[in-house]
């Protein structure tokens, strides 16, 4: 072990001061910094932190974004996202490949470059994309692809690669990205040109806290992440559990393949976002917040923490916020560590306090006992900007937008087979096909509202409406023409559910697995009739066992599907013939054998007079 | 009239016939209702006639079984695996553990006539006769190779277990077993 | 202490008598009264009440965690994991049903396919608790399942235990076993999804502390023969072994067991 090894180590458990929760932060400062976390480092991790070496482990081979195996100095994670697949991440996956002379997976022997697949990194607008390091690169062609390659194996230089910068504040020097916005449509609270700074809590801290929440609960504002709980009910719960330290929680972790519109607004309203959260803190008595950051949008760290710095500055984070004496809060950011589960809020609450990211046992709801034990609200980026915005405009002005239901607008992450994909903030209760029509989607077959878990339509359903009484999204709408194969997609979504289970209970973790594997039977061309039964047999069994709201919904795409598609299905499905089962394919069987032996078969080799099925 | 039963072991130890025989007199009274067709018990090794019931022992370890078993799905009606290794491959699925090895196959003949401790083998050869039949890349049950109606769970299920089964086979409805018989060693 | 503060100290222990009276209630099982008190949840006010609701992470002694959802039963209609849902007044609890005895039929066998269960090789066989399962619930149909034959390690470092985590069922009791009785974090979950494993605290088993006497290698602990003592396999005869005698779940049924089929 080197001597560099443990100063590296102690330096990072002394900059997050060993405190327990701060874990992650650690692992990813070990991580940057050794390229791996070796059982070695582990060991001197648990030896520091006066933790175990298995719970480091434990963490390690959680999130993907640490690894116990030595990674290369740039780590190239193409994004694998479906939009992505059919966008050609393959063709650039192969430049990079032969280029950095690599496979998917693996590492180059120089220890400069790894390269790997990952999910959707929130760029589906600007598909194909991949991340270097923490540089986000978009629109990639083999040709641009192999460009890159060359240029970082010239210099080893993430920096170099923006060479043009995308609008609005992915342009500033702290973000410095080649990320485009894509703002298609601007609606009137979040997106507009009408949103004034500081304005909500200004007006909030001179209501008192009971008030503010009776405000949001007057304007019918519902979590934005795509559950659609009532906002203002989670605040007064919070409000009412008794403790004295509350938590407000933002979840940016936006990793619902095809959502991007998170992305966004913390590029473009990060003050909206802080500023939401301060209300809610006044409002429930929290004391501290924090922005769970997924992994993937690091590079808008910097940037954020410039923001914070600025708020606190001007008296809006820290003591007497806004001049109200004893208002006291601040935000920290916490970056994740590549895990999609994360995004539910228990399972964020967990990561936030250093563990892995397993959603917890409920009841206790996080209102009565959240992180570290005490009440913490857990809301989406983008209902905290709402929540800022509905102090400023009022309840009333906020609720006459949207459906009964479905009070304001909701940002579209729209990304596909279109002409414009990007962000369209719609008024909820809009129909699909009106935003396909605006997305300028010419020969829309299969539109996939709500992400991986959301629900397929075809044509006949276009006529369907986005709010939480009829397709609930918390933001992804993907479209695909007539060229694409449905069962691709199915394939797709389940594949990431399997990867992205954290695999506590037992029908999430192997059901998920049971379902692709009959999928692909179906693509393969082996399935009957029967099958289809199987799968929605499984499928209940598997929404209704399982133990969180990832394997509740995982099924959806298989039964939605078969709902939407009976057609494509009925024309994969055979009849099974003779009782024998056509995935079980005897030449293939026997191809190890013949090469070994060196002779053919008896039986089914027609040298022999056998039959040759 | 009788009912047509034909049995087979593939990749099986025979340890399931064993135990059918261990039904001890009581095959008097059954060979009252059945006559045998296909089968070890009575040296028989071609269908004579369409069965009614066909009774699988063993998974799928090599060609022969395979073409057997698909033998069996073509001339039998009900088709009941028999036993841990028809059912789930048993103890032959052990060697499905190399399965993902570089070269399997290689590995798996390599360890059983070259490299195992308890091996002599002085000329160091691993046999092949074109006469014996080729080894599958790896072990099939018997439902991933054909339908499987019916399957009777034991290592090997006991006299009592088969007469109870050959009892609501011959009644043509599906097997029932009592907490008492349902054994899977 | 005063008169006065004496009146108050007994007063507030009559006051709490109360509440213990207070918080008992009855809800139902299956349209069968319970009782229940606040605090417990349903699987501990079943088991008072001689009702097995069928479970395998979950174990007398330790933090239930709900992850195997084997015991999943039905709350006013929702499902709900019964070894980490409390019991309230006036619940209906369904637990017996068809659709339910179906899931958890799936829920086995879905332990069975994903791992390598050689039943006939097995050391913990008849006293394996995934194996009584299936036997209580009358699994003996074809599998509906694919085999998934992982190849997964196993740890022969420790000279007196061993770990063939080939049959691990992630229920994690040798984890909370570990942590909360021995106070040893001998174990922990790794991974993630389906190469979710138990792994221990160290290169391998014999880096550990683990001793003999820990709750967590406890031949009770490991419900299935993940957890294995070296030579001491096979210790009771076929016949005499737990589940031969009795199925799992008896001894918290006072009633005879009737076969859970409806």
């Amino acid at each position: 072990m080197g001597k560099d090894t443990v100063s590296v180590v102690r330096q990072a458990c002394k900059k997050f001061d060993h405190e327990g929760s701060r874990i992650l932060d650690i692992l990813r400062e070990v991580q940057k910094r050794l390229a791996c976390v070796s059982g070695e480092t582990m060991d001197l991790l648990a030896a520091e932190l006066s933790t175990h070496r298995i719970e480091i482990e434990g963490l390690v081979s959680f999130y993907s974004f640490f690894s116990e195996n030595r990674k290369g100095k740039i780590i190239i994670r193409l994004c694998d996202d479906i939009i992505d697949r059919f966008a050609g991440i393959e063709r650039v996956a192969k430049v990079f490949s032969e280029e950095l002379g690599i496979g998917i997976g693996e590492t180059s022997s120089d220890w400069n470059f790894s390269l790997e697949f990952t999910p959707c990194i929130g760029m589906s607008d600007q598909a194909p994309a991949a991340l270097i390091n923490e540089t986000v690169v978009t629109k990639l062609t083999p040709e641009s692809a192999g460009v890159i390659a060359r240029s970082l194996k010239k210099n080893l230089d993430t920096s170099a690669l923006v060479k043009k910068k995308g609008d609005g504040n992915n342009a500033d020097r702290l973000v410095n990205a080649m990320v485009e916005n894509n703002i298609r449509k601007k609606g009137e609270v979040l997106l507009g040109d009408n949103v004034r700074a500081e304005a909500g809590l200004r007006k909030a801290l001179k209501k008192k806290p009971e008030e503010v929440i009776q405000e949001v609960l007057d304007s019918g504002l519902r979590g934005r992440g795509g559950a659609g709980f009532s906002t203002g009910l989670k605040w007064s719960l919070a409000r009412k559990a008794k403790d004295a330290r509350r938590f407000v929680i933002c979840n940016a972790d936006e990793g619902e393949p095809g959502t991007f519109k998170d992305r966004v607004l913390l590029t473009e309203r990060a003050d909206l976002i802080f500023e939401g959260m301060t209300i809610a803190a006044y409002a429930i008595g929290g004391t501290s917040g924090i922005v769970y950051l997924r992994a993937e949008y690091e590079y808008l760290l910097p940037y954020l923490e410039r923001v914070l710095a600025r708020r606190r500055k001007a008296g809006l984070l820290g003591k007497n916020i806004g001049g109200e004496k004893g208002f006291a809060f601040d935000i920290r950011i916490q970056l994740g560590g590549g895990a999609y589960i994360c995004g539910e809020e228990s399972a964020l609450i967990s990561s936030c306090e250093g563990l892995r990211g397993e959603p917890k046992t409920r009841p206790p709801f996080p209102v009565e006992r959240g992180f570290l034990g005490h009440p913490t609200i857990v809301n989406n980026v983008e209902t905290f900007c709402c929540a800022a915005r509905i102090l400023d405009g009022g309840p009333r002005w906020f609720a006459a937008m949207g459906t009964a239901k479905s009070s304001g607008t909701k940002l579209l992450s729209v990304s596909g087979d279109c002409a414009k994909p990007g962000i369209y903030e719609v008024p909820f209760g809009i129909r699909v096909a009106d935003v396909l029509d605006m997305a300028g989607a010419d020969d829309p077959t299969i539109v996939q509202v709500g992400g991986a878990s959301g629900e397929m339509l075809n044509r006949g359903s276009f006529y369907r409406k986005i709010c939480f009484e009829d397709l609930s999204t918390g933001g992804s709408f993907m479209t695909f023409n007539s060229s694409r194969n449905m069962l691709k997609i199915v394939d797709y979504f389940l594949e990431f559910f399997i990867h992205e289970s954290c695999g506590y209970c037992t029908p999430c973790r192997v059901g998920n697995v049971f379902l692709r594997e009959r999928i692909q039977k179906i693509m393969e061309g082996y399935a009957v009739k029967a099958d289809l039964d199987y799968l929605k047999d499984l499928s209940r069994t598997i929404m209704m066992t399982s133990r969180c709201g990832l394997g509740n919904t995982s099924p959806r795409p298989v039964l939605s599907s078969i709902d939407q598609f009976p057609v494509v299905y009925a024309s994969l499905l055979g009849e099974g013939g003779e009782g024998l089962e056509a995935g079980f394919s005897i030449q293939k069987a026997l191809e190890e054998s013949r090469r070994i032996a060196k002779r053919s078969s008896m039986i089914y080799d027609p040298v022999y007079g056998g039959s040759s099925d | 009239m009788k009912k047509r039963l034909a049995t087979v072991s593939l990749a099986g130890c025979f340890g399931c016939h064993m135990s059918f025989l261990d039904i001890d007199e009581r095959i008097l009274d059954l060979m009252k209702l059945v006559q045998f067709d296909r089968s070890p018990l009575n040296d028989f090794k071609k269908f004579k006639k369409r069965c009614d019931i066909g009774l699988i022992e063993g998974g799928c370890c090599n060609e022969e079984n395979v073409h057997t078993l698909r033998e069996f799905r073509k001339n039998c009606d009900v088709l009941v695996a028999i036993g841990q290794c028809a059912i789930m491959g048993g103890l032959p699925v052990m060697r499905n553990a190399i399965m993902h090895a570089e070269d399997p196959l290689r590995e798996c003949l390599d360890t059983a006539y070259l490299n195992s401790p308890t091996v002599f083998n002085a000329s160091n050869d691993i046999p092949n006769d074109p006469a014996l039949p080729l080894l599958l890349d790896k072990v099939y049950t018997c439902a991933e190779v054909v339908k499987v109606d019916y399957q009777i769970p034991g290592c090997p299920p006991s006299g009592d277990t088969f007469w109870l089964a050959m009892t609501f086979l011959l009644k043509g409805t599906a097997a029932d077993l009592p907490y008492e018989l349902i054994k899977y060693d | 202490m005063t008169r006065f503060m004496e009146e108050a100290a007994i007063e507030s222990m009559a006051e709490k008598v109360g509440d213990i009276m207070r918080n008992a209630f009855v809800f139902n099982i299956d349209g069968v009264g319970v009782k229940g008190k606040d605090g417990q949840t349903i699987m501990d006010a079943a088991d008072q009440a001689g009702i097995y609701i069928p479970r395998l992470c979950d174990v007398e002694g330790l933090e239930p965690q709900g992850s195997c959802r084997v015991c999943t039963v039905k709350v006013n209609g929702r499902p709900a994991a019964a070894c980490t849902q409390p019991a309230a007044e006036g619940i209906e609890v369904e637990n017996e049903t068809l659709e339910i005895f179906n899931w958890r039929r799936d829920l086995i066998r879905m332990l069975f396919h994903e791992g390598n269960h050689l039943c006939p090789i097995c050391e913990a066989s008849g006293r394996c608790e995934l194996q009584a399962m299936a036997y209580r619930l009358g699994i003996f149909q074809p599998a509906k399942y694919p085999y998934l034959q992982p190849v997964r390690p196993i740890d022969a470092s420790h000279p007196d235990i061993m770990l063939d985590t080939n049959r691990c069922i992630r229920c994690g009791r040798c984890i909370r076993a570990s942590k909360d009785i021995d106070g040893k974090n001998v174990f922990g979950y790794v991974g993630r999804g389906m190469h979710k494993r138990v792994g221990v605290n160290g290169k391998n088993l014999a880096q550990t502390n683990v001793h003999l006497d820990d709750r967590a290698i406890a031949l009770e602990t490991c419900p299935v023969g993940c957890i294995i003592r070296k030579g001491l396999g096979f210790f009771t005869p076929i016949g005499q072994r737990e589940f031969d005698r009795a199925p799992i779940g008896s001894t918290i049924e006072k009633a005879v067991l009737k076969r859970g089929k409806k």
